[in-house]
């Protein structure tokens, strides 16, 4: 027997495996672009948070029907792919089938398997009824016009032929029909088949079998350029999300020092820094304008977001007409990191100034104002993904740095400066009311 | 209103060498704002029923500093902030009780590591507990029997997952509780947080507020109960671009209290 279909099913493998590491290195070196942040706390309730959230779908099932879909998806998914176990065998030793010795449990396996795979192929006919058909208004938002868009659907696309190509392939398995193990759905698709030699019924088996196990190696290399790696990332990311009562937002450390400067008489503003005190490089900027200026976690939060979609109708901007989309916050910082990641690669690990940054170029000040700060788009998330951090820092940016909020604002922050009420009112009434 | 009503200050708490059982933290909407402070008003009068050891911090107060913070200005809310906590550790301050969700948050959530640590409680939650304590009743009085919808204040639901404690006090004002489309998790804004209340809302084609409104409109209350000055405002106002002011009430959960026993 040749081995040169062994060998040729070795390079394919790694070679597959070996892209997706480059890129996944690629995607952890731009993940830590991101400022530091502590997330060392509560070790119990972020394992609580994965197995619940992402392993445990909790979120998904708040819309019904797509989180029943999805979770079948998702199960099938994981599942369906024991069987890649098999194939990766097969194909380096030259073996056809090697766990069909188990016996009646492989028959179950496989079993199990057919079912899932049909199941699966169901649910993403739905999906892509509801997305095309359907139109459901959330996925023809403007964010998602272009690349999204199709993004989505080639999704769709390379999960119905992975399905249908592992139907076929036990479907025109002779040998595996004829044994009548397992076969609890290809025994309705091999009569269409019927018609064929034993060669070309072996062809068309071979050519499933091939098409099918390159079609997961495409698909995982396709997930670094796609909103498909919350398959991956969706673990980390509800590990990591936050676990703070959501109305509570960061103290900025370092206004924390300045106002103790500030409000301390014993400070000497001039001392020189303490030996080795390196914060003050750190402080040089408040807020985020750029991805860099973002914690890791929030760019995490950024390669986790698959596009849902369900944050953005949620919003209440968004409802009303505003320009905000809290999906495109994310999406713009997925793309925007992207970008300062090619930009590294091209100049040899270093990032050189393009003249752009997230802030302006890809998020507009309206959008960053329109937020009532309210949550709704952190509460749907399924994944734990965070956009209202991101509007936060960057109207920290707007204001700190830029002094660029909308004059009502403006006005606003000048009362509670000047009388500790963002109105114009005089402290020394405080208390009048009581005798109104 | 020219009824006098005795509001202790913390000063004068301090000047007689006695601290009271709780601050109240009347926020800027309840200080100055005129429609919150009837709600201020009407919570110090179940204070009063209650016989609360209860008292103010008066012309000390000052703004929390959470509009400053979610409009970005971190600087000026930790000035605010340290400010207020050198004010409150001054007086030993160990419970706070706010009408104001926004003030409850920013007390309860922020200040702890400025150096503010303190049992922060939103009125509501203060109200049922003096209930269950049986130093409070409620009756229905001339809400039993009247729709009530509650419109859940973003940073009392969401961002502090307290959705039943104004919720068990309408329920015991034998008024039958409505939930409207969006409500507790899925709630959706009245459009005033984020420091949204002090400028014009950015262009769309809507305000967010009517579509809250028209939320609650749907389900045919007599009251849209409220738990938040600021809600309390854009609800109103809400109920009155829909032209419905003379079919539905906008009112506090402390006024229907309140109210309900005439007090």
């Amino acid at each position: 027997m040749s081995i040169i279909p062994n060998i040729l099913f070795a390079i394919i493998l790694i070679a597959g495996i070996g892209y997706f590491a480059t890129n996944v290195k690629k995607l952890v070196r731009n993940i830590k672009l991101g400022r530091d942040v502590d997330v060392s706390d509560n070790t119990s309730l972020r394992w609580k948070n994965m197995s619940m959230i992402a392993l445990g779908q909790s979120k998904m099932v708040r819309r019904p029907i797509a989180g029943f879909l999805h979770i079948i998806v998702y199960v099938g998914f994981v599942i369906i792919n024991i069987e890649v176990v098999e194939i990766i065998i097969d194909g380096l030793f030259g073996t056809h089938r090697i766990f069909s010795g188990m016996g009646s449990l492989y028959g179950v396996l496989i079993g199990a398997f057919e079912i899932l795979a049909l199941l699966v192929f169901v649910s993403v006919i739905l999906f892509w009824t509801r997305r095309n058909v359907i139109k459901l208004k959330r996925f023809w938002k403007s964010e998602m016009k272009g690349w999204p868009k199709s993004d989505g659907n080639i999704i769709l696309y390379f999960e119905m032929v992975l399905m249908t190509l592992f139907l076929v392939m036990n479907a025109t398995d002779v040998h595996f029909q004829a044994i009548d193990n397992g076969n609890v759905i290809s025994q309705y698709i091999a009569p269409l088949f019927s018609g064929l030699t034993e060669s070309t019924l072996h062809i068309i088996e071979r050519g499933a079998w091939w098409l099918h196990i390159v079609g997961i190696l495409i698909f995982l290399n396709y997930l670094y350029f796609s909103k498909h790696l919350h398959i991956l990332l969706a673990f980390p990311n509800t590990y990591y999300g936050s676990v703070k009562p959501k109305g509570e937002l960061d103290n900025l450390k370092a206004v924390t020092k300045e106002v103790q400067m500030m409000m301390d008489p014993n400070v000497d503003p001039f001392a020189a820094p303490a030996e080795g005190d390196s914060t003050e490089e750190e402080v040089a900027k408040f807020g985020a304008s750029d991805v860099q200026d973002l914690n890791w976690v929030q760019l995490l939060n950024a390669y986790t977001c698959t596009e849902c979609g369900r944050c953005t109708s949620e919003c209440p901007a968004n409802q009303t007409g505003k320009k905000l989309s809290p999906r495109k916050i994310m999406m713009d910082t997925r793309d925007r990191l992207e970008e300062v990641g090619k930009n590294i690669d091209a100049n040899n690990g270093v990032f050189n100034d393009d003249g752009k940054q997230l802030l302006g170029d890809y998020i507009t000040n309206e959008e960053l104002w329109a937020c009532t700060s309210c949550n709704a788009c952190v509460e749907a998330c399924p994944v734990s993904i965070n956009p209202l951090s991101i509007i936060i820092d960057m109207r920290r940016y707007l204001v700190m740095e830029e002094s660029a909020a909308p004059t009502e604002l403006n006005n606003m922050m000048t009362n509670i400066e000047n009388n500790g009420a963002p109105w114009p009112y005089n402290q020394m009434d405080r208390l009048n009311w009581k005798d109104e | 209103m020219s009824e006098l009503i005795k509001v202790p200050t913390m000063a004068e708490y301090m000047a007689q060498g006695k601290q009271p059982d709780v601050l109240f933290w009347v926020g800027c909407a309840g200080s100055f704002d005129d429609r919150a402070k009837k709600i201020t008003k009407a919570f110090v009068k179940l204070l009063h029923k209650a016989q609360v050891d209860f008292a103010v911090l008066g012309t000390e107060e000052s703004c929390t500093g959470d509009p400053a913070k979610r409009a970005g200005n971190e600087f000026l809310f930790q000035m605010q902030a340290v400010t207020n906590i050198e004010v409150l550790n001054a007086y030993e301050v160990k419970k706070i009780v706010t009408a104001c969700p926004h003030c409850f948050n920013t007390i309860k959530n922020e200040y702890p590591e400025l150096g503010g640590n303190y049992e922060v409680m939103h009125h509501t939650q203060f109200l049922k507990s003096l209930l269950e304590e049986g130093k409070l009743t409620i009756e229905g009085g001339k809400f039993k029997g009247k729709r009530i919808t509650f419109h859940d204040p973003c940073y009392l639901g969401r961002a502090n997952n307290v959705y039943e404690a104004p919720r068990d006090l309408i329920r015991k004002l034998e008024a039958e509780l409505v939930e409207m489309k969006n409500c507790k998790s899925k709630g959706l804004c009245c459009g005033a947080g984020g420091a949204q209340m002090f400028k014009d809302a950015e262009k769309g084609d809507k305000e967010v507020n009517v579509e809250r409104t028209e939320q609650a409109i749907e389900v045919k209350p007599d009251i849209i109960a409220a738990g938040c000055p600021f809600c309390n405002t854009m609800m109103t106002d809400g109920v009155k671009a829909k032209d419905k002011e003379s079919e539905v009430d906008v009112m506090d959960i402390a006024e229907l209290i309140a109210n309900a026993q005439d007090l």
